[in-house]
């Protein structure tokens, strides 16, 4: 079996966080901001008590750190791998956010949804037997 | 509808442009081979140095509030398909701006991920 190169590996991995943490960042925060509901008006002190849930909330704060270990993971793999090999795998994260949904959250995932998780799949399947790097870099 | 055609550019081209500076900034940082905290605050200290990070950042702003504009006036039905294009767009700009070589393999890849996400995003709106 052939092994694959510190390039792939190191892309890989970025492409794994960026499609597990990306999703699951979405999905802490709509959990942590159900239940708040609306702004009632735009007022300072109505302003005042959102950012205050929103600084108090354990789950909210998971959801920004997953949101910024994804970004930081997006931003890296740029730095060795191209932007059109990059952007496309992590579509993936449709379909994490969809799987998520359903066994997570009890969601239901109709079957168009799961044809279009299928298509996915195969099209990053198809964009990674591509060379993840084809210029130079510094 | 001329104004929603506007909004809808700026959200497919602007937020892609966007991604592409950040590509872009990232290349004159340099590949990253260190992967300590220190060493990743390091780069991302380079990085919001480089111009291109700030005009990327900047796009992607922008898209946003187009994105968040023409929400108001349209069903996410049809705004959805329309901003799955970004990946045609991005694949596009990755050749044109970044010069990388987008071989037919790749571009068949992009496409049916484009097909996929749009079909991910409706089933959801008609679930």
């Amino acid at each position: 079996m052939k092994t694959p190169s510190p390039l792939h590996f190191k892309t890989y991995s970025s492409i794994l966080l960026i499609v597990i943490f990306g999703p699951l960042g979405n999905l802490l925060l709509g959990k942590g901001m159900k239940g708040r509901g609306d702004i009632a008006a735009w007022t300072p002190a109505e302003l005042a008590r959102f950012v205050t849930f929103v600084l108090r909330s354990e789950i909210i704060w998971l959801g920004i750190g997953s949101l910024m270990v994804f970004f930081v993971a997006y931003t890296l793999v740029l730095s060795w791998a191209d932007y059109s090999y990059v952007q496309p795998a992590s579509a993936f994260a449709y379909a994490t956010a969809a799987l998520l949904g359903h066994f997570v959250l009890g969601e239901m995932v109709s079957a168009v949804q799961w044809a279009g998780i299928m298509v996915i799949c195969l099209g990053v399947f198809i964009v990674g037997r591509t060379p993840p790097r084809t210029t130079e870099r510094t | 509808m001329l104004t929603e055609l506007v909004f809808f550019l700026l959200v497919t081209i602007a937020g892609t442009a966007g991604e592409l500076c950040m590509a872009r900034a990232m290349r004159g940082v340099g590949e990253v081979t260190n992967f300590r905290p220190q060493a990743l605050i390091g780069v991302v200290w380079r990085a919001l140095s480089v111009v291109w990070t700030w005009v990327g950042l900047g796009l992607m702003t922008l898209a946003f509030f187009a994105l968040l504009a023409v929400l108001a006036v349209e069903n996410v039905s049809f705004v959805v398909p329309v901003t799955a294009l970004s990946y045609a767009v991005g694949a596009l700009g990755g050749r044109v701006f970044l010069h990388e070589r987008v071989t037919p393999t790749r571009w068949a890849g992009v496409l049916l991920v484009c097909v996929g996400v749009t079909l991910v995003l409706l089933g959801k709106r008609w679930g």
